[in-house]
């Protein structure tokens, strides 16, 4: 028996605030918080070292709700005041949150820098392809044709693919998830916080009340199962109501087989590889919208990419480090002096 | 031997000017340092091209180096010179007018052939020397360039090396005619071609040569001496203002015992506090290079989140981009240091002559309440102090601070009398290490100078959210309620004017505590005023000098210490900024004195406006 108390494990619940949350009912944005706010106990970090950084939007208030350590900042800049933070103190589990227009749009430069500088923080980029707090106007995610109070015509702006942009930033780990499936959001936020650097999660989140359905066809139980694909790796791309169906590679382009038909076995078809950056790219590319039926290529879900590469943070540490051990601790006096003194008696 | 005269002068000013690839800089700064050692007081001022090569032998790709150096007390580079020593024609045609009537031209005639003085513009190639055209001057010339390569025709160096050396000549010509020793440049040699004795050598020869040439030649008859200046006993070193700036920010640091966060993006007049501060990681300091300012600023104010001091320096444009996250910092109330060192605007303006129009961006450049202390330096070696302020005020009074410099103290450069670490005062920060409140954390409850504890994440129990919607007094939770917004805004404000307690009351840097004239100034303009108000002084004028450091908020005693004169004019390198600022705090009827050609006032130029006064 052992003598020494052992701390009790935390709980979701000691990872909630007391602050009243003030979302819509019915938005995506609750069962995202339920479900970090699930992981964060099971990753085993203490609320004292953890730290949620957000820009603003419905989604960026999401720190108010933790019982952590967290910053509600300023628009699209939630990135940059996390890289100052790492760089402060790298021991701290730091999230940064975002919405589609807060990353993508006034935000975006600080997206691709933090992307590239690969700080060890997670991103969990919101997107629900709507300016939900300023009540509806469309985004940088929403599709051509997105009929909404600033595009009455309909947006003749092109959407971004967020994924294939965070890889074109050399994001070291991406990856997709939604708000209805809370057991695969889970699992794709653990994997995201155990990555040592930059975790992109771009989370499908509904705004029920300025776009609601908007991604209706890949979360509604019927069509679901024929419109996704859940990748794991190492295993083969099978999905469909009765796994019945696969994704091959011929080439480098993906196509949908029927493994009832006779022609392909599970063994014919495409491996998921996180570590390939080739194929994982062809992966991020998957982005037209398929038919509820099943016709054309499903949206992929899961890790899409996983990559080891030095951090920023560690590389300016060792840097520091190396300073110390080559000139020593700094001397002030030495500071003040400089090389080239002259003394008046 | 010639007969020789030896002249005694008070003070001298010389203008260095030449191409890019002439060695100005360097000339300049050996003279500098030769005079300083010497026992001068001295102040310099370099003035780079724009372009980063620009065409040489042409009017924008004219570097100098303006020094002004003497036996009495020196503030200022020096208004105009007394000698200007051009390489070439485009320098001579680009600072003519900044040469006394009577001063000396020493002119490198080798940079005065046809192609030089195309290049240069002057009308068919007419040459300046010879067309009777500087009667009004005194010319020498000298073939520096033949002078050169004969006192090197030993030498095996090529002939680009050789020439590369004609700035020596030049220096050694100076020191002849100010009575220098060349050990000082001789060491600096040494050290500088540790590798190559070749050019230790040659470099050497070409010194002596200019030396002797001056000791040897019939032309020169007449010689000068600068005594020493009275200057305090101590140690010194040549200080620039970028540097000072970017040394007092670790000393305070380092007083402070907490990590430096500089989070910066490339800008001129600013960037040598980057790269100054880059170096100096040994100090812990963590140097960032972002990717705009906007990231500059709010890495920033996430490092003091984290508990290091967030600092981050631009100009007025980055600046502008800064404004919102200054908000922020202004309603999180954490500590951050922002400089500004001032460049001409608006817009991109004159990246590389100074202004002070910046002070109201400062003051007001922010939506909503948001008022950020304000303090200035007015010398380069003034930068020490006030960035050491700067860091002070930002981290035991738990606010953004404003330290505004400008380009022309940025690079302008003064002997520093050393100060030791143990002088500097310790600076204390509110961190918190456990509740406040039984077993709660309130971390907007308030201490009696109305400051917020400093809660880092790490620790168990401090837990806390902050941002940029409006708090709830002593909680900090987000609160819409009309009454606490209006009182929040008031404690913010409050905590701001409080900071006037800790800083020294105003003091007269010169006069009488009452009189006709008090002369207001602030910043960089600083030298120029005390000089003019000192001789004003001497000959009997009812003259006053006060010069702020800081500006927001005012010195208690200010209002007093103004409201015993009969006029206060207000010298400004803008359209007139503070003239409105003291017009409006304190109802009086101060004047401005406005300059806004991207150069500091001469000492010439507040004298002349000041008389006014007198007639
Ligand atoms: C500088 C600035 N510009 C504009 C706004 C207004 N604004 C607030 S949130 C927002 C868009 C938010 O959209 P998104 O990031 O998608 O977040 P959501 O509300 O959808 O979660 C805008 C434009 C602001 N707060 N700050
Ligand atoms: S507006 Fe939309 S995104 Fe915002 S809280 Fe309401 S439902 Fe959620
Ligand atoms: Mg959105």
């Amino acid at each position: 028996m052992s003598t020494i108390a052992e701390k009790p494990k935390s709980t979701a619940k000691d990872f909630s605030s007391d602050q009243e949350i003030r979302w819509c009912p019915g938005c995506g944005d609750y069962s995202i918080l339920k479900q970090v706010q699930t992981i964060l106990p099971e990753i085993g970090v203490e609320r004292q070292n953890v730290v949620f950084i957000s820009g603003i939007g419905c989604s960026s208030r999401f720190p108010y709700y933790m019982n952590t350590y967290g910053m509600h900042s300023i628009h699209g800049r939630a990135p940059a005041f996390a890289s100052g933070l790492k760089i402060s103190n790298p021991d701290l589990s730091v999230w940064v949150i975002t919405g589609d227009g807060d990353a993508l749009s006034i935000g975006g430069n600080h997206l691709i820098h933090l992307l590239r500088r690969n700080f060890n923080l997670n991103i969990l980029l919101f997107n629900n392809e709507i300016y939900g707090l300023t009540k509806g106007q469309y985004s940088p995610t929403s599709p051509e044709g997105k009929v909404t109070k600033s595009t009455p015509m309909g947006s003749i702006d092109h959407p971004f693919n967020p994924l294939a942009l965070a890889a074109g930033a050399d994001g070291t780990f991406i990856a997709r998830a939604m708000d209805r499936d809370p057991v695969q959001l889970r699992d794709v936020l653990r994997e995201a916080s155990e990555h040592k650097g930059t975790s992109l999660v771009e989370i499908y989140q509904n705004c029920n009340v300025f776009n609601d359905g908007a991604f209706e066809v890949f979360t509604d139980k019927h069509t679901k199962a024929n419109t996704t694909i859940f990748v794991e790796h190492g295993k083969p791309m099978v999905f469909g109501e009765n796994q019945n169906l696969g994704l091959r590679l011929d080439g480098a382009t993906p196509v949908v087989v029927d493994l009832e038909v006779g022609e392909y076995a599970v063994d014919d078809l495409w491996v998921h590889d996180k570590t390939d950056r080739f194929k994982a790219g062809i992966l991020m590319r998957c982005f037209e919208t398929p038919g509820a039926d099943g016709q054309g290529i499903p949206r992929p879900f899961g890790v899409f990419y996983r990559e080891n590469r030095a951090c920023y943070e560690d590389l300016l540490h060792n840097q520091i480090k190396t300073a110390y051990e080559r000139k020593g601790e700094g001397d002030l006096d030495a500071l003040l002096r400089g090389n080239n003194t002259w003394t008046i008696e | 031997m010639p007969q020789r005269v030896s002249e005694s002068k008070k003070e001298v000013t010389i203008l260095f000017a030449g191409d890019s690839g002439d060695g100005i800089q360097l000339t300049g700064s050996q003279f500098t340092n030769t005079s300083a050692l010497f026992g001068n007081d001295i102040s310099t001022f370099p003035s780079y091209p724009a372009e980063i090569r620009a065409p040489q032998g042409t009017i924008a790709g004219v570097s100098g180096f303006q020094l002004n150096f003497g036996s009495i007390e020196i503030f200022t580079p020096g208004d105009r010179c007394d000698v200007l020593v051009v390489m070439n024609a485009a320098a001579l045609k680009a600072n003519l007018d900044k040469l006394k009537i009577g001063g000396a031209i020493i002119a490198n005639i080798a940079g005065f052939d046809k192609k030089n003085l195309k290049l240069a513009g002057y009308l068919d190639q007419r040459n300046p020397l010879e067309d009777n055209s500087l009667g009004k001057y005194r010319v020498i010339e000298i073939d520096v360039t033949k002078l050169t390569r004969e006192s090197l025709k030993d030498s095996s160096l090529g002939m680009k090396e050789k020439d590369r050396s004609k700035n020596m000549f030049v220096l050694g010509f100076l020191y002849w005619m100010y009575n220098r020793e060349l050990a000082m440049t001789e060491k600096f040699l040494k050290e500088k071609f540790a590798k190559s004795p070749e050019l230790i050598e040659s470099n050497m020869a070409v010194l002596k040569a200019g030396y002797n040439y001056g000791d040897t030649s019939e032309m020169f008859t007449t010689r000068y001496e600068v005594k020493p200046a009275p200057m305090p006993k101590g140690t010194y070193r040549n200080m620039m203002g970028n540097q000072a700036l970017a040394i007092g920010l670790i000393a305070a640091a380092q007083k402070a015992d907490l990590p430096l966060f500089y989070g910066s993006y490339p800008i001129t007049p600013a960037s040598d506090i980057l790269h100054e501060l880059s170096r100096h990681k040994n100090f812990n300091v963590r140097s960032f290079q972002a990717e705009d300012e906007i990231a500059a600023i709010t890495s920033a104010i996430g490092a003091s989140f984290a508990g290091n001091i967030g600092m981050t320096a631009s100009s007025g444009p980055g600046i502008a981009l800064k404004g919102e996250a200054l908000g922020l910092a202004c309603i999180l109330e954490l500590p951050l240091v922002v400089v500004n060192v001032q460049r001409g605007g608006p817009s991109t303006g004159l990246p590389t002559k100074t202004e002070q129009a910046d002070l109201m961006q400062a003051f007001y450049g922010r939506n909503g309440e948001a008022p950020i202390p304000i303090i200035a330096a007015s010398s380069p070696k003034d930068c020490f102090d006030t960035a050491f302020e700067a860091v002070r005020i930002a981290v035991e009074h738990m606010t953004p601070v404003f330290l505004l410099s400008d380009g022309y103290i940025g690079n302008g450069a003064e002997p520093w009398r050393l100060k030791s670490a143990a002088d500097l005062p310790k600076i204390t920060a509110p961190l918190i290490q456990k509740p406040n409140a039984g077993d709660a954390f309130l971390p907007y409850k308030r201490n009696e100078k109305g400051v917020r504890p400093w809660a880092v994440p790490g620790i168990a129990g401090l837990e806390h959210r902050i941002g940029g919607l409006e708090k709830e007094d002593i909680t900090g939770n987000v609160s819409y309620d009309p009454e606490n917004h209006e009182k929040m805004v008031k404690l913010r404000a409050e905590k701001i004017d409080k900071i006037a307690l800790s800083i020294p009351l105003q003091e007269f840097d010169n006069g009488f505590a009452t009189g006709k004239l008090c002369i207001l100034s602030w910043g960089s303009t600083y030298g120029a005023v005390k000089t003019a108000v000192k001789e004003m002084v001497e000959e009997g004028y009812s003259v006053s000098h006060i010069h702020l450091r800081y500006i927001f908020p005012f010195p208690r005693n200010l209002e007093q210490l103004l409201s015993g004169f009969d006029h206060v004019m207000v010298p400004e390198l803008n359209n007139g900024q503070l003239v409105k600022i003291v017009r409006s705090e304190f109802l009086i009827d101060a004047k401005p004195l406005n300059k806004i050609k991207g150069l500091p006032f001469s000492s010439i130029e507040i004298r002349e406006e000041a008389e006014k006064y007198f007639v």
